[in-house]
């Protein structure tokens, strides 16, 4: 459908002056078949946001209902021990999640990059944890987390009697395991998507900067991850989705315990929209997890259209 | 050609069959229920045959976890496409459904099959609502046995089960002398929560346990009574192993089956743990359900409710599925496989192995009868308690503090 119009005028150049009433046509066909994707948008998306918002308002339990409560739902969520403690968590998690995967990602990436041998096998397999899905991971992180099967064991049998590793089962230490396991899945994807970065620089840069005689270290830092700016943004926007959505791997790995330490915003609104049958505190807790994403999802978004729109204006 | 010709043949013979078949029109049930694993699937079974030989055709629609099972009955009811019955707790999972006018009531099978008489009062409280019966009650769970290894228990010098609190402390510690984890305990929520019904009934008796759990008395909480239940369910926590937290329930009765460990504190399902490992109740492990010959037995348990339907043949199913579910027939076979005990007393449970048989006899009477917390609390209020007692467990918590968490949680 798409080439048609093209096809036309080469075709028939005769009829060239009609050209700009084609291209409206032209517009008008690729509006028409945005339509399913629009109105997915739009009732699926927007659609569902409106309604859990309006729901969020009422006090539903087990079925919407349409008794309004005003933000009687919001009062009770923030005097809510467990939803402060899963915003604490997420922050504390999200930040050290991204941190570093970011830089495990960009040092793997780099590493690859110095044309090593057998790298496309050493690609694969720094990619492959990411084939695998949170409940597979988490399950395997709880199994070598575990004192009494995983790392702790196994150094107590080879020798280290005294050795002490035991974090998932620490009130305190328990989010930095979900930091572990979840990096260890996702820095593959991070190095892949740099790494396309990398290949994208052109040689010459490495060229003049070999006739000037810098060090290689600095011409990465001050050059080459710069010039990455794109590739870290859209990494870290994939990062930051992967945080908000964080569950399976939760519930796969310490059931939000021991306690609720563990406990994240995503489990917080499943556990009370299903096992808890409260649709209305649920509600009210993806409203407050959607607007704290749109605070600080819009600046990035909007630092990054301003860079694009001034890289298009020079 | 022959064989084109036996095609046609066994095609024709096919239809005639189908249309055969349709003629009788077994009336179709469509059920929903969370029984998956290896004996709960054995179970169910049970009443599948049982409504087939009835004149049924039972439509098998397992749905793995008690949620997902329960969400998915709920999406179909909302969605118009609900099923003949559908599986939840004797609690009040399904009473928002009710005040919505969503389910059938099965009161002419009842009158006609006496549930009035021959259920136990704690059970109608929870299926009979505004006169009405709404759903089909199939078995009894007590959520809080005491389990325990005999051989464990001989090599640790107990000779007979704790008469009281402080006997059982003794026995832990006999049991931690002896070198074996004394409590074996899933640090799972649910299951912290278990324990600290299983010490609430105990050591707080049914009075306060009614006034907190059915009346919801901040006061109750805030008693002294309740503290020393706080406090008395705080210190099994010095017998449990490092390993606890997050642990499986089957896991820990595992080491239990394995000699690692003595005690666990566990609904009746986990016999059928034992009885995977070839261990026999009375012999291999035994069972209390708490200390000394009147202590409060809970009582939880499944129940299968009948969405709202106007198909004549649909409703005659549920009918027919209320009815055949509580027969003593389907019962017995049903709770042998389980590990319940069953709902009517009037059954022959002579199959049954010794913690059934004492249940049974329990059951009988009724002042030892205590509704387990989900029947009298909403499921977001029973949620936000097993929250306040998780933390208490695992966390530097004081008492006080805890008595504040739990009270807010009963508020909410």
């Amino acid at each position: 459908m798409a080439a048609t119009p093209a096809d036309n005028s080469l075709r028939k150049p005769a009829r060239r002056v009609k050209r700009k009433p084609l291209r409206k046509r032209f517009a008008l066909a690729a509006y028409v078949a945005m339509i399913p994707m629009a109105l997915t948008v739009v009732l699926a998306y927007l659609g569902t946001m409106l309604w859990t918002l309006r729901t969020s308002f009422t006090n539903s339990r087990t079925f919407p209902s349409t008794s309004f409560a005003g933000v009687s739902q919001y009062v009770r969520l923030f005097n809510n021990d467990r939803w402060m403690l899963s915003l604490q968590n997420i922050v504390i998690y999200g930040v050290l999640f991204i941190v570093a995967c970011l830089v495990i990602g960009l040092l793997l990436a780099i590493f690859i990059d110095q044309k090593v041998v057998a790298e496309g096998a050493l690609r694969t397999i720094f990619l492959y944890p990411y084939a695998m899905s949170f409940v597979a991971t988490g399950l395997a992180w709880q199994w070598i987390l575990n004192p009494e099967l995983g790392i702790q064991e196994v150094l107590h049998r080879i020798g280290f009697p005294n050795a002490h590793f035991d974090w998932i089962m620490d009130q305190d230490r328990v989010v930095y395991t979900l930091v572990i396991a979840t990096v260890w899945q996702a820095s593959g994807l991070v190095m892949a998507l740099l790494l396309a970065g990398l290949r994208g620089i052109d040689d010459e840069i490495w060229k003049a900067a070999r006739v000037d005689g810098i060090p290689r270290w600095r011409v990465y830092t001050n050059i080459v991850i710069p010039m990455l700016g794109a590739s870290l943004s859209t990494a870290f926007i994939l990062l930051f989705v992967m945080v908000v959505k964080l569950y399976d791997a939760v519930v796969a790995m310490t059931q939000g315990g021991p306690g609720t330490a563990s406990e994240v915003p995503a489990k917080f609104i499943m556990d009370y929209l299903f096992g808890r049958a409260n649709l209305g505190l649920a509600s009210a807790a993806s409203i407050v997890l959607l607007v704290t994403v749109l605070a600080i999802l819009a600046p990035v978004f909007y630092v990054r259209s301003r860079a694009l729109r001034l890289r298009g204006s020079r | 050609m022959n064989s084109i010709k036996k095609i046609v043949v066994s095609v024709v013979a096919a239809v005639a069959a189908i249309g055969a078949a349709h003629a009788d029109e077994p009336l179709k049930a469509n059920v929903i229920h969370w029984w998956t694993s290896g004996g709960e699937s054995a179970a169910i079974k049970q009443f599948a045959d049982a409504y087939d030989k009835a004149g049924g055709l039972w439509v098998d629609n397992a749905v793995a976890g008690g949620d997902q099972a329960r969400s998915t009955a709920i999406n179909r009811i909302l969605g118009g496409d609900p099923p003949t019955a559908a599986q939840f707790n004797t609690s009040k999972q399904f009473h928002d459904i009710i005040d919505q006018g969503l389910l059938n009531n099965v009161d002419q099978v009842a009158a006609k099959e006496n549930w009035d008489k021959i259920f136990p009062p704690s059970i109608i409280s929870s299926i009979k609502v505004n006169g009405h019966y709404y759903a089909a009650p199939v078995d009894i769970h007590m959520p809080a046995w005491f389990f325990y290894s005999k051989p464990v228990f001989l090599k640790a010098g107990i000779t007979k089960e704790p008469a009281n609190f402080n006997e059982f402390i003794g026995d832990l510690d006999k049991l931690k002398a002896a070198g074996v984890i004394p409590l074996a305990l899933g640090g799972q929520a649910w299951q912290e929560k278990i324990t600290f019904d299983a010490v609430f009934a105990d050591v707080g008796g049914p009075d306060l346990y009614l006034k907190v759990y059915r009346d919801r008395d901040v006061n109750a909480v805030n008693s002294d009574a309740f503290k020393k239940v706080l406090a008395s369910f705080k210190q099994l926590h010095a017998y449990v192993d490092p390993g606890s937290p997050g642990r499986n329930w089957n896991d820990a009765t595992a080491l239990m089956i394995s000699g690692k460990a003595g005690v666990q504190i566990m609904g009746d399902w986990a016999k059928g743990e034992f009885t995977a490992a070839n261990q026999t109740a009375g012999k291999d492990f035994g069972c209390f359900p708490g200390f000394g010959p009147h202590s409060p037995y809970l009582v939880a348990g499944d129940v299968f409710v009948f969405p709202k339907t106007d198909n004549a043949n649909a409703i005659k199913a549920q009918q027919l599925l209320a009815t055949v579910m509580t027969s003593p027939a389907a019962q017995v076979a049903f709770s042998a496989k389980k590990g319940s005990i069953p709902i009517r007393p009037d059954v022959d449970a002579s199959s049954l192995d010794i913690c059934a048989k004492e249940g049974i006899a329990i059951m009988k009477d009724t002042s030892r009868q205590l509704p387990n917390p989900e029947m009298l609390v909403p499921p977001d209020v029973n949620g936000a308690l097993t929250d306040a007692i998780t933390n208490f467990w695992n966390k530097n918590e004081s008492v006080e503090d805890a008595q504040k968490a739990f009270a807010s949680g009963l508020k909410s």
